[in-house]
């Protein structure tokens, strides 16, 4: 009952000074505007990659081969051919904690189909590769364990590869020549848009490992092994058990450093956030500081409106009121009003978070406990900045207060 | 009606304005019991507004003992004080003193806002009441603007009223008035009076002065008079009067 009557004391004496309160408050709506707007749009970005990356592939690893060292000269990661099938075949064999694998065997080549022709690149790949990535079937199937022994020269097409060489036909049992190979198409993929670095995931061909080793490759090396946990909760066990089984393969001595790099999706998640979490931490820092600048501008309208309100001060003090209701009355008036500042800068932050997500293409995410937490915030920033003036207008005399002018 | 509500010993008060001191009472000595209607006289600057704040506790004498109802009011701190003036003391002040934009029953029912105590269960109920008392109960939702001067008084003794106080203290409550208006005020007074209000109240003019019982007598801080009143004016019979002279 005080209380309500404080709070609509409060606002009555808010609403007396509209265009002085919005004023006032609009320090408070600009940071915590920016916060939601920055927090939304980051964790929209966040879950943007995340989703990205898991369509990379369930349980991903990755392995490429290792960088050449030669004399102390050391090439980039991929430079020195030291994956093969056997890799793969002992994988396969005595891999416990691995779900499935398969070889990547990258051959890129002019590819033609009719009168039309593209540039893109041929993965040789084992059955099990649709599921490590996450690949659907749109048409036609997809070659199986028989189609990879007999070097079947049998091709998938990527949605992209599939729109460039047959525009208005369907591939399904047409023909295209690799590097004068001639393929015959099984199936097109499903689309699955742009990775999250950026790349086209449908412009690709997929064809049977050893078909693009024999035919197209060297017949020795393969580029990158994908292989996919059997859970997510053994991720890092299935990466030490790769890495052992590798390691024997290559026979390395125990001193000798891996001479292939094993990727999990984590880690690429991580290198792909890292960037927006600095932002969203850069940003987050200047709605701070533009939340002090919004409290100090709390302070100054309470101190103005102690000084003007001194005399009604002094008739609350005359009839009764202890110092801690004039202290409450101008805590609670502060409080509200870094509120109301708050709520108006949440929608508005929300607001703008949504335009620029649709601009730009970003998600933007709702974070309730962000928003709840937001709210707890403001209003403790109009208290600490409130408490001065409040307490200010509380010791103040009685008497000294009704004469004043 | 002989019990000694209020007791004052030797109240000094002494206003300092850079190095200027100012004594603007010396030394005031003064016993009042439950039940009186004090008038406190003098021309101005004499010292009345400030021995009625110190009455009132609003003010702290610069020495001196004050007791109101057997309490050493030196003795209480500022929450004490806060809740004496809210639920003994009614306060009624020289420039009424309304708060502004504020409607007459919020202007009433503020002091109820106040009090902790809740001897009022019903502070809106109660604060119309009070302005029935005094004659406003068509008037709850003017503001203070919207009111003339007798007005705006009676808001101020309702608010003074409403918490159901055992003393008013009102500082030249007639000195804004017409001389209709002010026999309106002192009809209120004195039935308030009877009913067993004490009441003390602070007036330049010797014909107000006449409708209480007793007057004291200020000049320059010090007390230069304090005798009963032998046979005080009605107020209700002078207002008849009036009226039938108007009539006339
Ligand atoms: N706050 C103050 N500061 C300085 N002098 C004051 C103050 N209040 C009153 N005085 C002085 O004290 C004397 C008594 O004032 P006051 O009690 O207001 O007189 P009255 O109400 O009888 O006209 C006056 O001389 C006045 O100037
Ligand atoms: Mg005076």
């Amino acid at each position: 009952m005080r209380f309500r009557k404080l709070v609509l004391v409060a606002l009555k004496s808010i609403a007396r000074n509209k265009m002085r309160s919005l004023l006032t408050m609009l320090g408070i709506i600009i940071g915590v505007g920016s916060v939601i707007t920055m927090v939304a749009l980051g964790e929209g970005s966040q879950k943007d990659i995340e989703d990205n990356v898991a369509s990379l592939g369930t349980n991903l690893l990755m392995v490429r081969p290792g960088s050449i060292n030669s004399g102390g000269v050391r090439g980039g990661a991929g430079t020195r051919p030291s994956l093969s099938m056997n890799d793969v075949n002992r994988l396969e064999k005595n891999a416990t904690l691995l779900h499935w694998v398969s070889a990547e065997i990258r051959a890129n080549s002019q590819v033609i189909a009719g009168n039309n022709n593209w540039n893109t690149t041929v993965t040789g790949v084992a059955p099990e590769y649709l599921a490590i990535r996450n690949y659907q079937i749109a048409s036609g199937s997809f070659f199986t364990d028989r189609e990879c022994k007999t070097r079947a020269k049998v091709a998938i097409l990527g949605k992209t590869v599939a729109d460039e060489l047959f525009p208005d036909q369907d591939p399904i049992g047409a023909r295209l020549r690799i590097r004068n190979v001639p393929f015959k198409i099984i199936g097109v993929l499903a689309e699955k848009g742009q990775s999250s670095m950026g790349n086209d995931q449908d412009d690709i061909i997929l064809a049977p490992d050893t078909t693009v080793l024999f035919r197209l490759s060297d017949g020795k090396f393969v580029n990158d092994i994908s292989a996919s946990a059997v859970s997510a909760e053994q991720m890092d066990a299935a990466k030490a058990e790769l890495t052992a089984l590798l390691r024997s393969e290559h026979h390395l001595a125990a001193d000798v450093e891996n001479d292939f790099l094993v990727r999990d999706q984590t880690e690429i998640i991580e290198i792909a956030t890292s960037v927006t979490g600095t932002l969203t931490m850069l940003l987050s820092s200047v709605a701070g500081v533009s939340l002090l600048v919004g409290g100090i501008g709390i302070m100054n309208i309470m101190l103005v409106s102690v000084t003007e309100r001194t005399r009604e001060i002094g008739i609350r003090l005359a009839i009764g009121a202890r110092p801690s209701d004039i202290l409450a009355q101008f805590l609670i008036e502060a409080a509200i009003l870094s509120l109301i500042g708050g709520l108006i800068g949440i929608l508005s932050g929300l607001s703008a978070a949504w335009g620029i997500g649709l601009l730009l293409g970003v998600s933007a995410v709702i974070n309730p406990t962000v928003v709840s937490i937001t709210v707890l915030f403001t209003g403790a920033v109009g208290v600490f900045f409130g408490f001065y003036p409040a307490r200010k207008a509380a010791n103040l005399n009685p008497i000294d207060a009704l004469r004043y002018e | 009606m002989s019990t000694a509500q209020i007791s004052l010993s030797r109240i000094r008060k002494v206003f300092s304005m850079g190095d200027v001191q100012v004594e603007a009472l010396g030394g005031i000595s003064l016993t009042i019991c439950s039940g009186e209607f004090v008038a406190i006289m003098g021309s101005s600057g004499s010292g009345k507004s400030t021995l009625m704040n110190i009455l009132g506790c609003l003010d702290t004498p610069t020495s001196g003992s004050y007791h109101f109802e057997g309490v050493q009011v030196e003795d209480l701190n500022r929450k004490q004080l806060a809740d004496l003036r809210n639920t003994k003391i009614g306060f009624v002040f020289q420039g009424f003193n309304l708060l502004p934009r504020t409607t007459a029953l919020e202007n009433v029912e503020l002091p109820l806002l106040y009090d902790r105590h809740r001897k009022n269960s019903d502070p809106r109920k109660s604060s119309i009441a009070a302005l029935e008392r005094v004659g406003l109960g068509n008037r709850l939702n003017h503001e203070p603007s919207q009111l003339s001067g007798g007005q705006q008084q009676r808001v101020a003794i309702a608010r003074a009223l409403v918490t159901q106080p055992s003393l008013i203290f009102a500082d030249e409550p007639t000195g804004n008035l017409d001389s209709h208006t002010t026999l309106e005020v002192l009809d209120l007074f004195q039935k308030l009076n009877r009913a067993g209000l004490t009441l003390i109240m602070v007036t330049h003019e010797p014909e107000v002065a006449q409708y209480a019982s007793r007057l004291v007598q200020l000049r320059d801080g010090q007390l230069l008079k304090d005798e009963a009143v032998c046979t005080p004016r009605d107020a209700a019979t002078d207002l008849a009067e009036n009226y039938c002279r108007g009539a006339a």
